[in-house]
């Protein structure tokens, strides 16, 4: 199944180095990874411009906006991700415009639209779920496993449990 | 200093991801359909070089665990439903943002419907923290403390069962 692809890093390499840089991170900023708290963070600054009483109300996001009530490391972490991913891209040549990925076209047909409509749902589902259970595959995945936390492995098999059963019935017989 | 700071290691990570391909849909249902384990050796690469980084410096006094507490229900249910968005979605949360940086443009609703998702999530916490997230919850416990081991026997065990998987997937070209 696996493709020869220029440029590619061995996900061994990328991945024990993504490993030091959370050491790193530990260390000197005292921060781990997580990227889905972000996402509550900015609906909640949507939100507040339109509703900003409702949102002091709520003690979901009061939690978050009392230890700071605008932009914080995680949030600047994510959007790092996306500036880091873009200049490896570009820099790499392997920046491409793509509306629809390659697996779903194949299965689904190019239309920008039916695409657009699950992506949306899934986001929603992913992070209404990666906020009950605490976390994402950085926050539960990656730090919760590096401390060996419990949470963290029950989380992830959780994630793959799920995972698994839906990509088997999107993709049944491929 | 924390922004700043939160701003460069989500660059390196942004970087590592894209170099690792393993912001793409693709990879990710590769993944999930068995077919394609890149992501699978990149986040336990990353896991192991990090809980061995981690729990040195901790054994010197020079880092604190940060571990989020095991709820059987938060992690069980909101674990599930992670597994559920991801599949559809085909990215999750901190990698929708790279894929986002590849050109990869689908992954934009799906960050419009995580915004919606946290946003439902922080209408419904109040419900969900006396019902889910109370079922079977432990505390923040970790792997050693449950098993009653040493933490570098544990790690250990960690350890050979990464490296026997990763040579497994290696022998089944995967």
């Amino acid at each position: 199944m696996r493709k020869r692809d220029p440029g590619s890093w061995s996900p061994y390499l990328a991945g024990a180095l993504s490993g030091l840089l959370l050491v790193l991170s530990v260390w000197i900023a005292g921060k781990y990874f997580g990227a889905s708290t972000s996402f509550v963070r900015t609906a909640g600054l949507i939100e507040q411009t339109v509703a900003p009483d409702h949102v002091a109300g709520l003690s979901y996001f009061m939690k978050y906006f009392q230890k700071n009530p605008g932009i914080d490391w995680q949030w600047m972490f994510v959007l790092g991700i996306f500036l880091g991913s873009f200049f490896s891209a570009n820099a790499s040549g392997s920046f491409l415009w793509t509306p629809v990925p390659d697996s779903w076209r194949e299965r689904f047909g190019p239309g920008a639209g039916k695409r657009g409509v699950t992506a949306f749902l899934g986001g929603a589902v992913a992070l209404f779920g990666a906020r009950l259970a605490g976390g994402c595959p950085s926050g539960h995945g990656l730090s919760g496993l590096a401390q060996m936390a419990a949470s963290g492995y029950l989380a992830l098999i959780m994630f793959f449990v799920g995972g698994l059963v839906v990509a088997r019935l999107l993709y049944k017989g491929r | 200093m924390q922004l700043i700071l939160g701003l460069t290691t989500g660059i390196i990570f942004g970087v590592l991801l894209q170099k690792a391909r393993v912001i793409r849909y693709d990879k990710q249902l590769g993944a999930l359909r068995l077919k394609d384990m890149t992501i699978v050796k990149f986040m336990l690469s990353a896991i192991l070089t990090a809980m061995i980084g981690i729990y040195l410096l901790r054994d010197l006094g020079l880092v604190e665990l940060s571990v989020k507490s095991l709820s059987l229900g938060g992690q069980i249910v909101g674990g599930l439903l992670f597994g559920i968005g991801w599949a559809l979605l085909g990215y999750c949360p901190g990698t929708s943002w790279g894929a986002v940086g590849e050109g990869r443009y689908d992954a934009l609703w799906g960050i419009a419907g995580g915004w919606l998702g946290a946003a439902l999530y922080a209408e419904s916490y109040p419900f969900m923290q006396s019902t889910v997230l109370a079922w079977g919850d432990y505390g923040k416990i970790t792997l050693p403390q449950l098993f009653g081991l040493h933490h570098w026997v544990m790690a250990a065990l960690v350890a050979v069962a990464f490296l026997a998987l990763f040579r497994f997937l290696e022998k089944k070209g995967l």
